[in-house]
């Protein structure tokens, strides 16, 4: 007991004068906490919208004004024909082409029916999504007041409605939903991966080799490199919940224990994960890339931006292997929903299992001669 | 100039010697491609969701047979009360519920209206909006199977085209911002890392004291990068031709132009990022944690960048890997030319130019 102790005062000093290093540590988490969140909004607004009016009709400028004064569109331009709207498109100015072709009032009240044509730029997913869809409900409710200004009434056929309600973010606010996981990629990037660096600089300066013929045991070392990292990462996860406390008025709704207890577990797997890689590699050049191999599919496959619920079953079956996805769920489910240690144990226990996986690795890999 | 080639090589010795960083840093394309490229997209499908249904009729089974057969929703509980749905919420089991209140189908055919109610979890706004969404249009299919026979005065029908990516897949949007995101983090880290390496290591002043002049430690350490660099993205390139069918729809040789300009921008900023670093860990710390959020941000593919407040849509355009990605995004999925990306090209150049210039200047040839 009394060499963990000293190993701790050793590592805790090596750290904390570093100031440089503890400068990026705990400063650049914060302000890019500060920052980041409000760079990450999915909300589609000013879709740029290029229109072709060919029919020069009231009812096609009324169509055109009530696509403008919705809030969603704003026209990027009319031209005079639709492949010009269309290069519009192409050179990234419009998102989406609309035309109106010639002479729709006038079949549309002979034929009782008249197409439009819209083209939406779909290399973009969610806004062609959600652009064409409002679109749409802007042009169908165009048509209903079209049949009511003319007085034609629509047939009476019964009608099917919907009405929706948001729980535990009635407004739908995005960082409530953002902050918490980049919280988490950051605790990751800063905390687990340096301790891999930590260790693989004392094989490169060899001032592992020194620990090595002591009687040092394998398992107290370990213990001694991990504690500092793990009370690194308890305080800025501290200081990121400050945070967005402040900034952002975030209040988990869930308790604090649960919270920190499965941060802990969190961070117990991860930092068998820096340890893992700090065992194969041998100058900090390798630990580096290793890591970055990792944190990066971690940070985009985790479920920080895109549904892991969208994935097909073999990338959810690997995503199920990255402790970061459990801890982002866990996350957003305390702070959100307020779920409770009931609800979050299956993803807990995932969680401690490939910690006390990675970490035996580690131990059994791990060689006190050099 | 014999000298140059000599520390050239010196260089590319260094490298290729570590075996394990050469491997990792051609598998983190490779892996990321076929990884993005396959898993990600946008698009929000199989999503969990519960039914509550207390009226049990035609109309009801005849609707959730819908909700059914469509690929977003993945059908979980049928619970038989709303009381549970608290806790299914919580244990994040569903991510929505549709609630069927009692007599729906007698509601709908004697009085002509009938409503059902949606709950979504809005902890994640974005899937709470598309999959209501969803549900409100097939909600509108069923309604204008029912409008069919009534034959509807006056109907518009928009034909909607969808252009260049007409399935939606989510490659088409995330293979150009992978190839942005590798390129410059690689380059960036490998550069500032292997210079502050010499310095860490002290042989750096070796290098100092011997008659080659800075630039030329420069030019030596940037060319291994360069090369792995521009390998990295004839690899990506390849694969997403053969794995995700995203062949180079316009000038393979602009394409190549426009990277390696964004490569040189990209170890420009290592250069820079290696004078103010003193230990490899710190370089390290500046670059992955400095760079990593930040590029996966501001590049745009994965947030639209015309939403961001103004002072982070200021802040992305001095990040390369923007106008990187405009152009990849123009010849590569859309086949344009120069004329459609001379602008951004100029802007990297013009970035390249500065970053380069600076860092030059500001390389230190005395080590305190």
């Amino acid at each position: 007991m009394k060499t963990l102790y000293f190993l701790l005062e050793k590592e805790f000093r090596q750290l904390l004068r570093n100031r440089q290093l503890m400068r990026t540590l705990l400063l650049a988490p914060l302000i890019q906490l500060i920052l980041l969140p409000l760079a990450a909004d999915y909300t589609v607004k000013d879709i740029q919208i290029a229109v072709t009016d060919n029919d020069h009709s009231p009812s096609s400028q009324r169509l055109i004004a009530k696509i403008t004064a919705s809030g969603y569109f704003r026209l990027a331009g009319y031209t005079a024909s639709y492949p010009e709207a269309l290069r519009m498109v192409e050179q990234d100015k419009a998102d989406l082409a609309l035309q109106i072709p010639a002479h729709f009032e006038r079949d549309l009240v002979r034929e009782n029916n008249k197409q439009l044509y819209v083209a939406i730029n779909a290399i973009e997913g969610t806004k062609a999504n959600l652009g064409g869809a409002y679109l749409q409900s802007i042009i169908s409710d165009f048509n209903d007041d079209l049949r009511i200004q003319w007085n034609v009434p629509a047939s009476d056929t019964p009608q099917v409605t919907v009405t929706s309600s948001n729980w535990y973010n009635p407004l739908l606010k995005f960082p409530l939903y953002m902050v918490p996981a980049i919280l988490v990629t950051l605790v990751t990037a800063m905390v687990a991966m340096q301790s891999a660096f930590n260790i693989v600089q004392e094989k490169e300066s060899g001032t592992i080799e020194q620990i090595n013929v002591t009687p040092i045991k394998k398992h107290i070392f370990i213990i001694g490199k991990m504690i500092p990292f793990l009370a690194l990462g308890i305080v800025l996860f501290t200081m990121g919940l400050l945070v967005g406390r402040i900034l952002y008025g975030i209040v988990p709704v869930g308790s604090l224990w649960v919270l920190y207890g499965s941060l802990i577990v969190y961070l117990f797997s991860m930092l068998g994960l820096g340890l893992l890689l700090a065992t194969y590699s041998f100058t900090q050049m390798q630990a580096m890339s290793l890591s970055f191999f990792f944190i990066n599919i971690f940070n985009m496959m985790s479920g920080v931006f895109t549904s892991v619920d969208s994935m097909p079953g073999w990338a959810q079956t690997i995503v199920a292997t990255f402790p970061p996805s459990h801890f982002i769920k866990i996350m957003r489910m305390v702070v959100l929903k307020g779920s409770g240690f009931s609800d979050i144990l299956p993803k807990l226990g995932a969680m401690a299992l490939i910690g006390l996986f990675l970490n035996t690795w580690a131990v059994l890999n791990y060689r006190k001669t050099a | 100039m014999k000298q140059l080639f000599t520390f050239i090589r010196k260089e590319f010795l260094h490298v290729f010697r570590d075996r394990k960083t050469l491997l990792m840093l051609f598998g983190l394309p490779i892996a990321q491609i076929v990884l993005f490229g396959f898993a990600l997209s946008n698009e929000i499908k199989d999503s969990r969701i519960a039914l509550v249904d207390y009226s049990k009729d035609a109309v009801t089974t005849r609707l959730i047979g819908k909700i059914e057969a469509s690929h977003y929703f993945d059908i979980q509980h049928t619970l038989a009360s709303a009381d549970q749905l608290n806790a299914a919420f919580k244990r994040g089991d569903i991510k929505m519920a549709v609630i069927f209140p009692a007599n729906f189908g007698d509601d709908l055919t004697h009085t002509g209206k009938a409503t059902l109610q949606i709950i979504a979890d809005g902890s994640d706004p974005n899937q709470a909006t598309t999959i209501t969404n969803y549900l409100q249009s097939i909600v509108n299919d069923y309604n204008a199977e029912l409008a069919r026979d009534a034959q509807q005065p006056l109907q518009i029908r928009p034909e909607v085209q969808m252009l260049y990516n007409p399935e939606l897949r989510g490659a088409p949007n995330f293979v150009p911002g992978v190839m942005a995101l590798v390129l410059m983090l690689v380059c960036t880290m490998m550069t500032s890392v292997a210079i502050v390496k010499e310095k860490e290591l002290g042989t750096m002043e070796i290098l100092l004291v011997s008659p080659f002049k800075p630039i030329y430690i420069i030019i030596s350490k940037l060319a291994p990068n360069l090369l792995i660099s521009i390998v990295n993205l004839f690899i990506i390139l390849i694969l997403s031709d053969i794995f995700l069918d995203l062949p180079v729809k316009g000038s393979i040789a602009l394409l190549v132009f426009c990277s390696i300009l964004f490569i040189l921008t990209s170890l420009s900023i290592g250069l820079l990022l290696s004078i103010n670093a003193k230990t490899q860990q710190a370089a390290m710390m500046g670059s992955l944690m400095g760079m990593m959020l930040p590029t996966m941000l501001l590049t745009g593919f994965l947030f639209p960048i015309e939403n961001m407040p103004f002072i982070l849509q200021a802040l992305s355009n001095l990040v390369p890997s923007r106008w990187y990605f405009i152009i990849v995004k123009r010849v590569m999925l859309k086949g344009l030319g120069f004329s459609a990306v001379w602008k951004e090209t100029l802007i990297l150049a013009a970035m390249c130019f500065l970053l380069f210039a600076i860092s030059l200047r500001k390389f230190k040839i005395r080590l305190q």
